[in-house]
């Protein structure tokens, strides 16, 4: 019996021992493939860390479903939007003339981009869903420059991890990773269903992520920056989403 | 023989056919270590994406058919509550406070342990032969006959033989097979057919089911089949004898004389 009781206390520190460094050798894997998400941390951390790991290795390069023109939403829902600032109101009265996008952080040249100058750019256009995470959903056709063809205007350096853009609205912002940032359906959108993008969908400017929900897509966005760690914004979480209790990673 | 077996029967040579041929105080393993274990996991992540499931449906209590539906299309149908969102029209006269923030963390992380322990579960019930010998039922019990007394002896509410004890009737086994292969994996899939990074690598997983709202809307179902499963499984336990039952999921242990306490 002690023979028994003492291989068995042997097996089980072994299996102990390979488990703990197991996990030790798969987050420093993690870590160095970025299957991390910043809101890591805290009781729902393994369930966040899983769902991003798994998404980037099984999503990283695949298409969001595109729809045929007859399936577009209509009318497309102008959801709830937040009490629009004064900065907005001025912007809006000049008919957006004066709207700036301004690219900043781990570029070659910071930049500032007139809606001129982001039309100027091949205009793409694709017929996706928006999904919000409450459960609605309507399909439209978004138009705009794909954001890869904005970063490579201004260059990106080749440590950058994460895009963190920004609304006119001081506390709204989000960020993606390269993976995210370089898709080709990811969109800085200007338009809409064949007309200029709605204030009440996102105008004049909007990000647009079709393979993540609808929180992701960032209304009247005014700033991107460029970075290799989300540490020094806000409480390092990433996003105000994440600060508010929502998912950083809205794949799912 | 062998169906009245359980996984671990210390006994050795099986465990009798006939509940007359136990000694009133033979106790017997009903449930080996890895069916409590899982069973107990289960339940704790059911719990739990049960109450998120509830909270995030309260954000958007319609429903709807095909690929989209919002405030302006037409609901299939529509849960007569109070919602935590201003955008839907309840006609109540409130909003609930949005609690979907941790009900999204807690759902996605209760799954992942769901799912991780229903494949352990799965891997082991196929390769110790727990699904043949105690959830697939018998050649004999596939009668109309075997099949109708066991419906009319629940319909009469009547307290298990001393047999049951160990093995599962019919109608056990055809809830627990429709439960655990048809039931889980249709949660799982309705539930992946909502991520719209999921379907962008896996299309088929959406389009079959007719769409992103139709998979909303099935997955709502399912959750309320699994709940009914839930709530008469526990009427059927306290039916059985709550100590008894409840000591066999927990221990592993049963006794023929603890069935008439």
């Amino acid at each position: 019996m002690t023979d028994l009781s003492r291989r068995k206390l042997i097996i089980t520190g072994l299996a102990a021992t390979a488990g703990v460094s197991g996990l030790g050798v798969a987050a420093r894997i993690a870590q160095t493939y970025g299957l991390v998400p910043p809101d890591h941390g805290g009781i729902y951390g393994l369930g966040e860390t899983l769902t991003y790991a798994s998404q980037r290795l099984l999503t990283r390069h695949s298409l969001a479903r595109e729809f045929p023109r007859s399936q577009i939403s209509k009318p497309p829902l102008a959801n709830e939007i937040p009490p629009l600032n004064e900065a907005f109101k001025r912007l809006q009265a000049g008919g957006f003339a004066d709207w700036r996008l301004s690219v900043n952080g781990m570029v070659d040249r910071t930049a500032s981009f007139s809606l001129a100058q982001l039309k100027s750019y091949p205009s793409r256009s694709q017929i996706t869903q928006l999904v919000c995470e409450e459960g609605w959903s309507y399909i439209a056709e978004w138009i705009g420059v794909s954001l890869s063809d904005v970063l490579d205007v201004v260059g990106i350096h080749p440590q950058a991890r994460y895009v963190v853009y920004f609304s006119i609205d001081p506390d709204w912002w989000e960020s993606i990773d390269m993976a995210d940032a370089m898709h080709p359906q990811t969109f800085l959108a200007y338009g809409m269903n064949g007309n200029e993008l709605p204030v009440g969908n996102g105008g004049p400017l909007r990000m647009r992520l079709p393979r993540q929900l609808g929180y992701k897509s960032v209304k009247y966005i005014t700033h991107l920056t460029v970075t290799d760690s989300l540490k020094g914004f806000g409480k390092g979480l990433g996003s105000a989403s994440s600060e508010g209790g929502y998912a950083w990673y809205a794949g799912i | 023989m062998a169906r009245w077996g359980s996984v671990q029967a210390p006994l050795g040579a099986g465990v009798p056919s006939s509940a007359s041929a136990v000694p009133a105080t033979t106790v017997i393993s009903r449930h080996s270590a890895l069916v409590r274990v899982t069973h107990w996991i289960t339940t704790l992540c059911f719990l739990a994406l049960l109450v998120s499931g509830v909270e995030i449906v309260i954000s958007h209590p319609r429903f709807y058919w095909g690929e989209t539906g919002n405030v302006l299309t037409t609901p299939l149908f529509q849960l007569p509550i109070p919602s935590s969102r201003a955008l839907v029209p309840t006609g109540y006269g409130y909003v609930l406070p949005d609690q979907n923030g941790w009900s999204r963390y807690l759902h996605f992380q209760a799954a992942w342990v769901a799912v991780l322990t229903g494949l352990l579960y799965a891997i082991y019930g196929l390769f110790t032969g727990h699904f043949r010998k105690n959830v697939l039922p018998g050649k004999a019990d596939l009668s109309w006959r075997r099949f109708s007394i066991a419906v009319a002896n629940h319909l009469r509410f009547e307290r298990p033989s001393e047999a049951e004890a160990w093995s599962y009737n019919v109608l056990q086994r055809l809830t627990y097979l429709f439960v655990i292969f048809v039931l889980f994996p249709l949660a799982i899939w309705t539930g992946l057919a909502m991520s719209p990074a999921f379907v962008s690598a896996v299309p088929a997983t959406v389009t079959l089911l007719g769409g992103q709202q139709s998979a909303r809307t099935i997955h709502f179902f399912v959750s309320l089949a699994l709940l009914l499963f839930l709530l008469v499984h526990v009427v059927m336990v306290c039916l059985a004898g709550f100590r008894i039952r409840m000591r066999a999921m927990i221990t592993g242990r049963t006794g023929a004389h603890m069935e008439r306490i």
